[in-house]
């Protein structure tokens, strides 16, 4: 709409035409307060704190309804308003108790704040107030019935939000209460999102109540550590006997491209780093077969040594080495560089849920093609195949359901099942569950309601689920490279999955999916880095099985907690493993390494949308160490000077890198011309991951870096991507065993590893279940 | 069924057919029922609306707005369906209009829906009763399913080529739902909270369609306007005020029950003429005008008052619902304030915090005040409490219990400072003033 000028407390404003007086007062740092307007819900006016004078109008205007015209002249500081403000504030303090002392939301309560900003510290009632008792309405939520201020924020967040639905008001007038849907009971996703919006301490989140205040938390925005949409989550941190624990989690700090949102998992299932089950000593398997604590030394030693009369007596084919889809981008780096550089292997692996290898093979050299998360909320058009957004990417969800709302966007579904979105969706077509290769044909037909609709789309942003995968995923891209003005993303399961692939966590591919027998650039970098593909993790367990894998090193990996894994097929192989927990590997082990979360280290992940961002470390746990100090420290009891692995320092490289490894003669240090290049100082510490991040942007290709961003706090898409001419050699670099690709289709209740260890999640996931058992009696 | 008083001063011509059997709808017809519909199915909406403009009526709801401007607001053409909506969600306390007029002439609502539908061309009405009138519920339906029987609605009305239908719908027994939006939401199926304008219902209304939305006296009214004409309606009522009014008069006069009288008749005259007086030869101490939420008048303030929309909020206070309150000498201001806001805090639906808590808080003070545990500086606090919540509500409710708190105060402050002294109440009471 076209822009107008109007005045405010003398100010000339300018903003679109219909722009909510509240919302260009606030751009233009005007101060307008309220309780029931919350950006991007529907109006209310129900609060009235936002009145304000418009020249020739008779009574007090509420600036939330307010569009802005020319010309209009408005007041929102004159005594009038005070007056209104504060009678308002009265009134509310009226029923209100004044429990702040020990009210959760003390220190960060909007009505605190008001109450500060505008008076009403006199109370004029002498009659006693309302008091009901509080209710709990699941594990998660609890209501302070007296406390509630009926703003209706969780009402709508629940309804038009979430599309729960499971909020409403009950009774009326000076009796009304927000009532659950299920009796005294909530039957719902669980997601807290009621708590966050609530501006009081009406409802209290079930993990967080009366555990402390929030001045005595240090709060820190990291990024959550459960599914792969990678939202930002604020963790409140306070010192414990045994390092800083991890109180609450929320959404504080709403700067991440989650916006509002958080879900169940983000917001209870912290609580798995202060599992008392946390591994926190190292073990190393004594004489006599038993797993017994150890110092680092010892454990670091151990493993050191066996790694490296292994290398010396069979090379690097007898070694195999896992990562893991929920470790840090650099560390994942890090680990495959280790690998490759100094156990001389390519037999490295990790958990795939999804086919990135081949998702950047159908788009090499489409870089530009690739949509960040943040796009969801705004493409006009949405594609969505397979997947189940609701329950294993919540964000997405959200995001859909937000475009569809705000920008009335069309969403289109090609699904096995059925999921909750096909609610906002203009056409849904179903397939058998085998039946997504036929998808091209599907969205060819002339017949069919949704090729239809997307051949009416001028832009189409195309989000594809693990179903589609191997050829139906490079037919898929074929197709709509061909349509044009398609825009794509990829889903995989974890918090690092796609950071994973991307740092080349794969037999057949260098970091940026580049070919371990076309190494590019890495054949100068890497020394001695071998050009065959190494074995998958099905090959690594084949191979140990038949007695041909002397060594194999699991960061973060779980094979022996996979289905298909056989018993005893590690039974003749030395395993190191770095974990959290004792998992089912890590009881087999030999040497084990109690590792950090990543709420207690520091690091960027991207997510399935390939947006990176930073992790920063909240958290403290005495005993582990975050598994990049673990992987340079053993690369140092190897012998291994870790100025080979890690650039740090001032000294830049020594040794033969002169004429080897520079370009031009006399040249000391690539690395270092480059730093120097980006105006960047070396990091100064072998254990500063972010020295390691400086060697990805300079090696991975798409991995280009706003610094200033990033240590921001802020997302910034990188796709690390194959040029235009990369033609995919199948037949000569496929692994010996193919890869297999196991989505773990977790719920919003449910996180692989960490769920079964967390208290919060398994709580709301039996109490759902019986939610919903109680439903389907009725 | 009420005894139906009468007064030689009345002029009928809404009930001019109440007490003759016309919800029978033969009996209907041949007091010259449907004569005006099929009148305005000859003529169109063109002129329906010009004699709407010419009759002066305004509506009967209690805001007084003009009811063929009202109607003219409505976009001739809409690519959502039209809708003639009938208010008869009457709850204001003192007013019992509405009742009479569904009880004995259910005809004249069905007659004036047809007309409103063919003046903004809308295919369907509905006739909303207020939850405790599911008894008169069963009087509407059978006129509605009678008027269908002869033709007079359904497909081709009258025998012309034109369809309108009419359902009728009962509330859930709230007086909130009498503001226009929150009788929507509730019509639709949902909690009866108002919504927020604009837009207006002419715009937006029922099911996002344009609606047109009248108080049922108002739609009786419309079939007399159209056989009058809208130039002799006018000429009944006084300037810029066409027509008759249908003033319930209660509380403590002689002959108590509802009048219909032309606009701009002397209140005086209406108390202690048509009224008889007040009951037992007492002395008037007050006259609540227009319904519970007017500010109370003195004696001193009706002696040459005139009821009409202008004269009445020229003396401070509203024409309202035509809902006249008498107070004889003998009533506690204090206990009658406290009766009226009562209702305000039983009826607020609680979407906005000055009306839901304003109330509650008045009539937490009111009580213990009239109680006797009152102090001096509750009487200010009173006032503050309802002066706040003027004006500062998201619907007309806040104000309707502000407005006649603020005129208690006003005006009786010397029977509150009273009840200070003689404890608890100084004033003699009436048995039959309870307070709820």
């Amino acid at each position: 709409m076209a822009d107008v000028t109007f005045t405010v407390d003398g100010k000339q404003l300018t903003a679109p035409a219909g722009t909510l007086l509240i919302e260009a007062c606030r751009k233009a740092g005007i101060e307008v307060p309220a309780f029931c307007y919350y950006p991007g819900l529907s109006l209310q006016a129900a609060c009235r704190m936002c009145v304000v004078r418009q020249e020739k109008v008779g009574k007090l205007q509420t600036a939330c309804t307010t569009a802005v015209a020319e010309g209009q002249v408005f007041y929102t500081d004159t005594p009038e308003i005070a007056q209104a403000r504060k009678a308002t504030l009265e009134l509310l303090l009226g029923n209100h108790p004044l429990d702040c002392p020990v009210c959760d939301a003390g220190g960060e309560c909007e009505l605190q704040d008001m109450v500060f900003r505008y008076g009403a510290g006199e109370s004029l009632y002498a009659e006693a107030k309302q008091h009901r008792e509080e209710q709990q309405w699941s594990p998660a939520v609890f209501y302070d019935r007296p406390r509630c201020i009926l703003c209706y924020r969780c009402v709508r967040i629940c309804g038009e939000g979430m599309d729960v639905w499971a909020l409403a008001v009950e009774n009326r007038g000076a009796r009304s209460v927000i009532a659950p849907n299920q009796g005294d009971s909530l039957n719902c996703e669980q997601c807290g999102m009621c708590i966050d919006v609530c501006p009081v301490g009406a409802l209290t989140s079930g993990t967080y109540r009366y555990k402390t205040r929030p001045w005595e938390m240090k709060h820190v925005s990291t990024v959550c550590t459960h599914c792969a949409d990678g939202c930002k989550v604020t963790l409140g941190a306070r010192s414990a006997n045994d390092g800083a624990e991890i109180i609450r989690a929320d959404n504080r700090d709403k700067s991440g491209m989650n916006n509002d949102f958080l879900c169940a998992k983000g917001r209870f299932g912290f609580d798995f780093v202060e599992s008392k089950d946390r591994l926190a000593t190292p073990m190393v398997r004594n004489a006599a077969g038993e797993l017994k604590p150890a110092t680092w030394t010892e454990a670091l030693n151990a493993a050191a040594k066996k790694l490296k009369e292994v290398h010396a007596a069979k090379g690097g084919t007898a070694i195999g080495v896992l990562g893991s889809s929920q470790t840090t981008n650099e560390e994942n780096y890090l680990l495959q560089k280790f690998a490759r550089t100094v156990l001389g292997t390519n037999n490295i692996d990790h958990d795939r849920t999804a086919d990135y290898a081949a998702f950047a093979d159908a788009l090499a050299g489409h870089k530009d093609k690739l949509a960040s998360l943040r796009e969801t909320e705004t493409a006009p058009a949405v594609l969505l195949i397979g997947g189940d957004p609701t329950n294993e990417h919540p964000l997405l969800a959200w995001n859909l359901r937000t475009n569809v709302r705000h920008h009335k966007a069309r969403i289109y579904i090609v699904n096995h099942r059925g999921i909750k979105l096909e609610r906002q969706a203009k056409a849904v077509q179903g397939v058998p569950p085998n039946g997504y290769k036929d998808l091209v044909a599907i969205l060819c037909s002339d017949t069919n309601e949704l090729a239809k609709g997307i051949a009416e789309e001028e832009q189409l942003l195309a989000v594809i689920g693990q179903e589609l995968n191997g050829k139906a995923l490079t037919d898929f891209v074929a197709w709509a490279l061909k349509r044009g003005n398609v825009r794509f993303a990829y889903l995989g399961d974890h918090a690092n999955s796609r950071g994973a692939a991307d740092m080349g966590l794969l037999p057949d591919r260098l970091p940026g999916y580049i070919p371990v027998h076309e190494p590019g650039a890495f054949a100068a970098e890497y020394a001695g880095l071998p050009t065959k593909p190494g074995l998958t993790q099905a090959g690594m367990l084949a191979a140990a099985d038949k007695g041909e894998l002397d060594v194999l090193y699991a960061v973060g990996a779980n094979p022996a907690g996979q289905k298909d894994f056989k018993p005893d097929a590690l039974k003749n192989t030395f395993v190191i493993v770095q974990d959290l927990f004792m998992t089912e590997t890590a009881a087999l082990a030999d040497v084990v390494f109690p590792a950090a979360s990543l709420y207690e280290k520091t690091g960027t992940v991207t997510n399935t949308f390939g947006d990176l961002q930073l992790a920063q470390k909240a958290a403290d746990h005495a005993g582990v160490k975050g598994d990049f100090e673990i992987l340079v420290r053993l690369a140092g009891a190897m012998g291994v000077d870790v100025k080979t692995l890690v650039p740090f320092g001032t000294s830049a490289l020594t040794a033969d890198l002169g004429q080897s490894r520079g370009a031009q003669a006399g040249e000391a240090d690539r690395h270092a011309v480059w730093l120097a290049a980006h105006n960047l100082e070396p990091k100064l510490s072998p254990f500063d991951p972010l020295a390691v991040l400086d060697e990805i942007e300079r090696l991975v290709p798409g991995y280009e870096l706003d610094r200033l961003n990033l240590l921001g706090g802020n997302d910034a898409p990188v796709h690390a991507s194959l040029p235009e001419n990369f033609v995919p050699l199948e037949v000569l670099a496929a692994p010996e065993v193919p890869a297999t690709i196991v989505p773990t289709h977790d719920t919003l209740f449910t996180s692989s590893v960490f769920g079964r260890y967390s208290k919060a999640l398994t709580e709301l996931k039996e109490y759902q279940e019986g939610a919903l058992a109680e439903t389907a009696a009725d | 069924m009420p005894k139906l008083v009468s007064h030689p001063d009345e002029v009928k011509i809404v009930t001019k057919r109440f007490g003759m059997g016309a919800a029978a709808i033969d009996k209907y017809v041949e007091l010259g029922g449907y004569e005006a519909a099929k009148k305005c199915l000859a003529e169109g909406p063109d002129w329906i609306i010009n004699e709407m403009k010419a009759s002066g009526l305004r509506g009967r709801g209690g805001a007084g707005f003009p009811t063929g401007m009202k109607w003219s607001f409505v976009p001739k053409q809409s690519p959502k369906p039209k809708y003639v909506l009938v208010n008869g969600d009457e709850s204001e306390p003192g007013t019992c209009k509405d009742h009479l007029i569904f009880l004995h002439d259910p005809h004249s609502v069905i007659e004036g829906t047809i007309i409103a539908g063919l003046a903004i061309g809308a295919k369907l009405g509905f006739i909303y009763l207020r939850g405790e009138y599911r008894y008169l519920l069963e009087i509407m339906e059978k006129a509605v399913a009678d008027a269908y029987e002869k033709g007079f609605l359904g497909k081709g009305i009258f025998g012309s080529d034109v369809e309108f239908n009419v359902i009728t719908q009962s509330g859930a027994g709230a007086y909130e739902v009498g503001e226009e939006s929150a009788l929507m939401e509730s019509l639709e199926g949902k909690r009866g909270v108002p919504r927020i304008k604009p837009p207006f219902p002419a715009v937006v209304g029922l099911y996002g369609g344009p609606t047109v939305i009248n108080n049922a006296e108002t739609i009786a009214s419309v079939p007399h306007v159209i056989t009058m004409g809208g130039a002799a309606y006018a000429a009944v009522g006084s300037e810029r005020n066409g027509g008759t009014r249908l003033f319930g008069l209660s509380g403590h006069v002689e002959r108590p029950g509802v009048y219909e009288l032309p606009m701009g008749y002397n209140l005086k005259k209406m108390i202690y003429e048509v009224g008889g007086g007040v009951r037992g030869g007492r002395k008037l101490k007050a006259v609540v005008p227009g319904g519970s939420s007017t500010p109370v008048l003195l004696p001193e303030e009706i002696e040459n008052l005139g009821m009409d929309f202008d004269q009445v909020g020229k003396a401070g206070s509203m024409l309202g619902s035509g809902g006249v309150v008498v107070i004889d000498d003998q009533t506690c201001i204090v206990e009658f304030a406290l009766r009226t806001i009562s209702f305000y805090q039983h009826e607020s639906c609680g979407w906005c915090i000055p009306c839901r808590e304003g109330t509650d808080w008045l009539k937490k003070s009111l009580t213990r005040f009239h109680a006797g545990f009152g102090e001096m500086k509750d009487i200010d606090n009173i006032q503050y409490l309802a002066q706040n919540m003027m004006g500062r509500t998201f619907c007309p409710l806040g104000d309707a219990a502000a407005m006649p708190t603020l005129g208690f105060v006003k005006k009786f402050r010397k029977e509150f400072e009273d009840h200070l002294n003689g404890k608890p109440c100084p004033y003699a009471k009436h048995a039959d003033l309870a307070v709820v």
